[in-house]
């Protein structure tokens, strides 16, 4: 697990839409596979009785009156938009 | 006038002995000067600043002036600036005028203070050397072969060589502290919740938190008082009101129990700075402290909890970057998953490309359970290793940093030397503790950092026992040469 070849690196890439040239190829997988090889110290630890932390103050989502607090700014928001026509996000063609 | 201290500048101020467009037009000044050379600053906001500087003298002249009112403040370009780009480090935000100010930025604006410009940092504040900006290297002013420690490296060296009186930052795994260590100023980071993550930029959104890189504490207690509270629009804001934090600053530390982690002093650590933190604490002993030995057993295992916990979340905060509505976009997509694709590829460099992988990796289906569920339970002991040590000592002392200021280059392509150096500042943020790292000493003229940890919201006792420090020393007021 901890050696991740060439295929291995390219399913991560698509999975995080990132696009990796041929020639960086040996070098994800190396430093991909070190820092693997790092992490794997964690098995040194049982723990099977340990509760996972995901926050460390523990704190629960905080709920708020659902009431409109924001207007619409939506021109000062598209103003740095990379293409954008009639108040609307221009992306290359979805469906033929 | 680029050596006094924020309190020394607000009574100037106050008396009237000197204007904030002075004190604007100097700071500027010498920031032009050295920039140059240090790349501190990725924008120069000099317009903005002196209007802003004249808007103070206004409301120094008619009374309504806070003490920070018409002070010189530089923020890491971190923090969303309405109107200013905001680039985070990044080509993927060279283009990204920000539509609105981080929390941050507007309470300080609102304290009156002068924005300089946007400091330089690792791209997405993912480094630990400042050698991962799309700017550049920023140069450490004590030694311009040096990296000045990252990712709040322009921030830390703007402080060391008074191209700003304060500097805001933000830590992850210890990217206030490491920097300010490594270039000899103060540099705090806040329990996490403590100062709102609203309008700074995401890397790994449990670890995250902004606090002040400055000259002495007093300084980052001024600012912090500023800054901390209570922001509804950060969901993880600490539902409780700030404090003045200066009011307890001139507190006596006898009877201050300081607990010296065994695991901090083992091999790992050069032999002077061993020495030297070893001096210091014992110079707060005389003092009044009292010191024992304590352990965190699961200290070793806090660099690989956080290279699995910090890439995951940042491999999903970052998958906001699309080439769509905002940041950089790639010529001509073929298609969506080429303009998706080639804008991501293009636009982040390679230390972000290698988080988001990893990240993307230890939370994929079949290893989401060994990498990422594992890390989160390790996270829970070593927040326990800290709870426990805390039932018997006030605050854990110990180096910041492994090293002094490392070569530029030395470690640029080897990521794990790199990721090891931050062995003892990534535990505080997976516990989400309090921390502050203060000038001690010097190795080859080179800054060493000490780091006092404290039990969560013990921010006010932090900075009383830096402070206390600081009155008997004054490494915190030796100046890099060359920058007078």
């Amino acid at each position: 697990m901890s050696s991740l070849d060439k295929a291995e690196i390219q399913k991560i890439a698509w999975l995080a839409r990132l696009a990796i040239d041929e020639g960086d190829m040996a070098g994800y997988s190396r430093d991909l596979s070190n820092i693997l090889k790092l992490v794997e110290q964690m098995n040194s630890i049982d723990t099977t009785t340990v509760d996972p932390l995901a926050h460390p103050l523990e704190l629960n989502a905080r709920m708020r009156p659902d009431q409109v607090t924001e207007s619409n700014q939506r021109e000062k928001f598209q103003a740095c938009a990379p293409a954008i026509k009639d108040g609307l996000y221009l992306v290359p063609k979805v469906i033929d | 006038m680029h050596n006094h201290t924020l309190t020394e500048l607000s009574a100037l101020l106050r008396s009237r002995q000197i204007s904030s467009v002075e004190l604007t037009e100097h700071f500027l000044r010498r920031s032009e000067k050295y920039n140059a050379n240090l790349n501190c600053y990725i924008t120069l906001t000099a317009d903005m600043a002196l209007a802003q500087a004249r808007s103070a003298d206004a409301a120094l002249r008619q009374g309504g002036a806070g003490p920070l009112t018409g002070i010189p403040i530089a923020h890491k370009d971190i923090f969303c600036t309405d109107g200013i780009r905001t680039s985070c480090g990044s080509r993927m935000l060279d283009n990204f005028i920000a539509p609105y100010d981080a929390t941050v930025v507007a309470r300080l604006q609102q304290a009156g203070m002068v924005l300089l410009g946007k400091t330089n940092m690792d791209e997405y504040a993912m480094g630990s050397s400042n050698e991962n900006s799309y700017y550049g290297p920023v140069r450490n002013p004590w030694d311009q072969q040096r990296v000045p420690g990252g990712s709040s490296g322009g921030s830390a060296a703007a402080v060391a060589a008074r191209l700003t009186p304060i500097a805001t930052g933000t830590d992850t795994g210890g990217s206030i502290r490491q920097p300010a260590a490594m270039c000899g100023i103060t540099g705090l980071k806040p329990t996490y919740g403590r100062v709102s993550r609203y309008g700074m930029i995401a890397f790994a959104s449990s670890l995250d938190q902004g606090g002040p890189l400055a000259r002495t504490a007093a300084d980052a207690a001024m600012l912090l008082t500023a800054v901390a509270g209570f922001d509804p629009r950060d969901s993880t804001s600490a539902d409780q009101a700030g404090e003045d934090y200066s009011a307890a600053l001139t507190r006596d530390i006898s009877g201050l129990r300081i607990g010296i982690p065994k695991q901090y002093f083992d091999a790992n650590l050069a032999a002077e700075i061993k020495e030297i933190i070893t001096t210091a604490v014992r110079q707060l002993e005389r003092a009044g402290a009292r010191v024992s030995e304590i352990s965190l057993p699961n200290t070793h295992l806090s660099v690989p909890v956080y290279y699995v916990i910090a890439p995951a979340e940042c491999s999903s905060n970052l998958a906001r970057y699309d080439g769509v509505r905002f940041g950089y976009r790639c010529d001509q997509p073929q298609d969506l998953a080429d303009l998706y694709c080639r804008s991501r590829s293009e636009g982040f460099g390679r230390e972000v490309k290698r988080r988001i992988m990893t990240g993307t990796y230890v939370l994929s289906a079949g290893y989401y359970d060994a990498y990422y569920l594992k890390a989160q339970r390790l996270r829970r002991l070593i927040r326990d290793d800290f709870h426990t040590a805390f039932s018997n000592v006030d605050v854990i002392i110990g180096p910041t940093s492994p090293t002094t200021a490392f070569r530029l280059g030395e470690k640029v392509d080897d990521p794990i030397s790199m990721y090891l150096n931050d062995i003892y500042t990534v535990s505080i943020n997976l516990a989400g503790l309090p921390a502050i790292s203060i000038p001690v000493g010097f190795v080859n003229g080179l800054p060493v950092g000490m780091q006092i940890t404290g039990n969560y919201f013990s921010e006010s006792r932090l900075l009383n026992v830096a402070h206390q420090y600081q009155q008997m020393t004054d490494w915190h007021k030796r100046m890099p040469a060359g920058f007078n």
